[in-house]
């Protein structure tokens, strides 16, 4: 958490540098001598592995649009062109395609980490609610990527979603024939999500470097929920046990990414946006990428009109309600106890609201027909219900199990042999 | 006393030894990952196929010459009568504005003997070809004198329209504010009738 | 309570009832030399199907992202690793670029190149940087040469289709002869591999008022193509006589052809995918055991 700096500069670079502009101060504190709580599991490396993926999708993406042309004539051969030409072009191309699916699994188990152990909570809202906008951040971000290489998938996604634009009031056709730049998804179209997916990943980095600073005023959760009380006993410094144990978990993830990329590397993919995009002929099935498939299945459920609103705008307004209600999380659950680890009844809702999103998952990517239509809105009834009724009740209704008093307690009483543990001694 | 202090001694011990193997070994994939990022900007296929080119001597009759592009550039090639190549052998090196070959088959400090300027790859010297970048090494216009018809020059040879500088007929300048003879390109004959540019 | 979740559960697990008959046979899944993660192109194979590519289906399908110099590349179909006999020392044969054999086959095709010195384009033979030959100068040619249908680009077909090389493969070799109960138009040739509706196809007296399959009637998977079967006994001559002739062997050849051309750095990326997931391993292993002798003081 904020804390009185430790820095010692050691040389006359160092001296000179924290005179003029003290940014080896601020790496240290932060990254360096952070105190973080000893108690943290394998669920709180995702946030060094998220930096990572950003990382990994700027550098290649550069790359990329090195050799990338966005003209609608030219831009699929241009991806092709990246593919056989270019020196190791297929490994860029490749490790950004499955990255941005790699990124998405990053930020999902992330959030889940977040709904799960109550780090949305005070002191936390802010950190959370830049968390929702890096996200949203991301859904643009990898929504104009897609439609980059101009394929069938790439077009005819950004048809159907661009047209639900229309289903705004007032001033939906012209927010829509301002985002197209003309009549239709287009050239003019392509040339701006290019630009926009250049800019966006940028934007993303500055809310990251938001997130962080917001994180280091309170500090990192832990899986008690329980906060620091004892520096000394409580947390260790971020560097090594941190860097070294987040390093190990990176490189696991990069075992899984490694399979994709080199030995599966179409399998996230759709063989549909490997035709070229054809205006006049419309696939099968039309489908966003695997990460999208839960909101879509929202957006297709509202298939009634609600009072005045029309069944298309109910769709939209599900959809992004969905995520908007995200903001709005640390205000509705009423639990005093932050971590849901003892919360049973909490854990059971949790529980389902997981098997909930990946269900939607599943119906998105399924025809909206016959029986699924009833599935996604009983799915998407249930999303909504968690954070709007589930958890404003629990908080008032449960009875949570008993907390740790401390973050070492907790630890020491998961090393406790039987018998009890001797008495420390008072000396350190 | 930060919570950094309780940390080893000063003498390395075998728990070090884990961590800058470990440190190591990160780093050389770090490199390995560095390679493809740089080779990425290195020509591709599709330029390196246009790196080279292939032009067939069967069709150029004695005393005409014909102009193709090798990277972008013009390149002339010229099929010599025995009259030009004796004109050309008999120009002496101190009567030459440059003496250097500006051949890219032979050592920089090669001279601007007629051999040395339609000597190919193989170090073989053919009088008949000569094989000439054609940008003027003023500032870089192309001079005329190779299709039927156009100025040669009053050295026979080429004759630049954008400042005046003269070329003879082993492409070495003469008269004029070009500083240089004109490049001979890479090349080699790759059969009797073919030679390969680049 | 109970109930509430029975009728849930009993919703969630369902699935909707599709149209009849909207489906098409799964593609028979056959083993390809370049499956699995040591998987590499069959070398003759793919000549034979580079063959097979120029002698039956290049007249009406182009592959425009293929230039003559990727038929010499490494893991292509003509690649030398050292020139053959009678080659001087100049010549690298590794180099697509200068691959003789390479040459002589872009040097088969003419190429449009120009304008020239007075404006006009000409002919000439090709060489290996030209890319492949086009079928038709454009789309509405190569519609009108083909009953209204495009040939579609044969560059990426393997990639796009689900289980690209199996399709492909069970399509080239599931041509049949449609069933009695489906009355085919001229320039209709029915597969039971391809996706369509053959409901739509019934002969009258097979359905009901409402256009519908009647009681009892099969409506046969798959659909019909504006394609007839490419492949026929004996259509392409191979030079090596102990490979059979047969639609069987051709539609294998032109798929392994036609899945390297889709993906013509398959080799390298499985080769540089084994060095790096070994490296991966290596250095998690690395990590693991730095990470717990750090940790090994702290009570966690």
């Amino acid at each position: 958490m904020a804390h009185e700096s430790t820095y010692r500069p050691g040389t006359a670079f160092e001296r000179w540098i924290d005179r003029r502009m003290p940014i080896l101060r601020l790496a240290h504190d932060s990254f360096v001598d952070f105190p973080t709580p000893k108690n943290l599991n394998y669920w709180w490396t995702f946030g060094g592995i998220l930096a990572l993926c950003l990382v990994i999708q700027i550098i290649t993406g550069v790359i990329l649009a090195m050799h990338y042309t966005p003209e609608a004539s030219l831009a699929f051969d241009s991806v092709e062109h990246i593919m056989r030409d270019v020196n190791y072009g297929w490994l860029m191309r490749y490790v950004h395609s499955n990255g941005a699916s790699m990124f998405f699994i990053a930020v999902y188990i992330h959030m889940f980490r977040g709904l799960y152990y109550g780090s949305y909570k005070e002191p936390r809202e802010m950190l959370w609610i830049l968390g929702v906008i890096i996200f949203l951040l991301m859904i643009a971000t990898a929504f104009m990527g897609y439609v980059l290489p101009w394929g069938q998938m790439s077009f005819w996604g950004a048809t159907v979603i661009t047209n639900i634009l229309a289903a705004i009031p007032l001033v939906g056709e012209s927010v829509q024939q301002l985002l197209w730049g003309g009549p239709s998804v287009a050239n003019p179209t392509l040339n701006r999500f290019f630009s926009l997916h250049y800019l966006l990943p940028f934007a993303i980095f500055g809310v990251v470097i938001l997130h962080i600073w917001a994180l280091h005023i309170p500090g990192n959760n832990n899986p008690t929920g329980v906060p620091v009380k004892d520096v000394k006993k409580d947390t260790v410094p971020f560097h090594p046990y941190y860097t070294v144990k987040d390093s190990f978990a990176v490189v696991v993830f990069l075992v899984l990414f490694a399979v994709f990329v080199f030995y599966y590397p179409n399998a996230l993919g759709h063989p549909d946006n490997y035709i070229v995009a054809n205006p006049l002929s419309t696939p099968a099935h039309i489908v966003p990428e695997w990460y999208f498939l839960p909101f879509y299945a929202i957006l297709r459920a509202i298939t009634f009109n609600f009072f005045f609103i029309p069944a298309k705008l109910g769709g939209v307004i599900a959809m992004f309600g969905s995520i908007f209600v995200l903001f709005l999380l640390p205000w509705l659950d009423t639990s005093r106890v932050r971590s849901m680890r003892y919360r049973p009844a909490a854990q059971l809702w949790f529980a389902i609201f997981v098997v909930v999103c990946l269900w939607l998952g599943y119906l998105g990517s399924q025809p909206a027909e016959g029986i699924y239509v009833v599935q996604a809105q009983i799915a998407t009834a249930y999303y909504f219900a968690f954070f709007l009724i589930i958890l404003p009740l629990l908080g008032v209704l449960e009875k949570p199990r008993p907390m740790p008093k401390s973050i070492s307690e907790s630890v020491l009483k998961a090393a406790e042999p039987p018998g009890g543990i001797p008495q420390p001694s008072p000396a350190e | 006393m930060s919570a950094s202090d309780s940390h080893e001694g000063a003498e390395p011990t075998r728990r070090d030894f884990i961590h800058i193997m470990t440190a190591t070994v990160a780093g050389v994939g770090a490199v390995g990952t560095i390679v493809p990022m740089v080779d990425q900007m290195n020509p591709d296929a599709s330029v390196r196929a246009l790196s080279t080119k292939e032009v067939d001597l069967s069709g150029i009759e004695r005393g005409q010459a014909i102009k193709v592009m090798w990277q972008g550039k013009p390149v002339f090639v010229r099929h010599r009568t025995e009259e030009e190549i004796r004109d050309a052998e008999a120009v002496q090196l101190s009567a030459l504005k440059d003496d250097l070959a500006r051949n890219a088959n032979l050592a920089s400090k090669a001279e601007a003997t007629d051999a040395d300027r339609v000597t190919a790859a193989d170090g073989k010297a053919r009088p008949e070809w000569l094989v000439l970048v054609g940008v003027c090494t003023h500032l870089g216009c192309i001079p005329l004198g190779t299709a039927q018809g156009e100025v040669r020059g009053d050295f026979n040879g080429w004759f630049c329209p954008c400042h005046g500088s003269h070329y003879d007929l082993a492409g070495r300048v003469r008269k004029g504010p070009a500083p240089e003879n004109l490049q001979v390109p890479p090349y080699q004959f790759v059969s009797d009738t073919t030679i390969r540019i680049g | 309570m109970r109930k509430t979740f029975a009728l849930i559960a009993a919703i969630a697990l369902a699935e909707p009832a599709f149209a009849e008959g909207a489906e098409k046979l799964h593609p028979k899944e056959e083993h390809w030399s370049f499956d699995g993660p040591f998987g590499k192109y069959d070398r003759d194979a793919l000549q034979r199907g580079y063959q097979v590519y120029r002698q039956v289906c290049a007249s009406c399908h182009g592959m425009d992202q293929l230039s003559f110099r990727n038929l010499g590349q490494k893991s292509g179909p003509f690649h030398l690793e050292r020139c053959p006999e009678g080659f001087t020392d100049n010549i690298d044969c590794s180099n697509p670029n200068e691959n003789p054999i390479v040459k002589k086959i872009a040097s088969e095709f003419q190429v449009q190149d120009g304008p020239d010195d007075t404006g006009d384009m000409f002919d000439r033979p090709g060489i290996p940087a030209d890319r492949f030959k086009k079928p038709y100068p454009n789309e509405p040619m190569a519609r009108l040469a083909n009953n209204g249908a495009l040939p579609p680009d044969l560059s990426l077909i393997i990639k796009a289709r689900g289980n690209g090389a199996n399709y492909a493969y069970s399509l080239l070799t599931g041509f049949a002869p449609a069933p009695d109960t489906v009355a085919l138009a001229s320039g209709q040739y029915y597969n039971p591999y391809f996706a369509g509706d053959m409901s739509q196809l019934l002969k009258p007296e097979y359905r009901d008022e409402d256009g519908k399959p009647r009681e009892g009637v099969e409506v046969p998977p798959g659909g019909v193509l504006a394609m007839a079967p490419p492949l026929s006994e004996g259509i392409v001559d191979y030079a090596d006589p102990a490979t059979p002739e047969t639609v069987d062997q051709y539609a294998k050849d032109v798929v392994q052809f036609l899945a390297w051309a889709a993906e013509p750095k398959m080799e390298q990326r499985k080769k540089l995918g084994f060095m790096t997931v070994a490296y991966l391993l290596i250095l998690s292993g690395l990590l693991y055991w730095s990470y717990r002798s750090i940790w090994s003081k702290v009570e966690h």
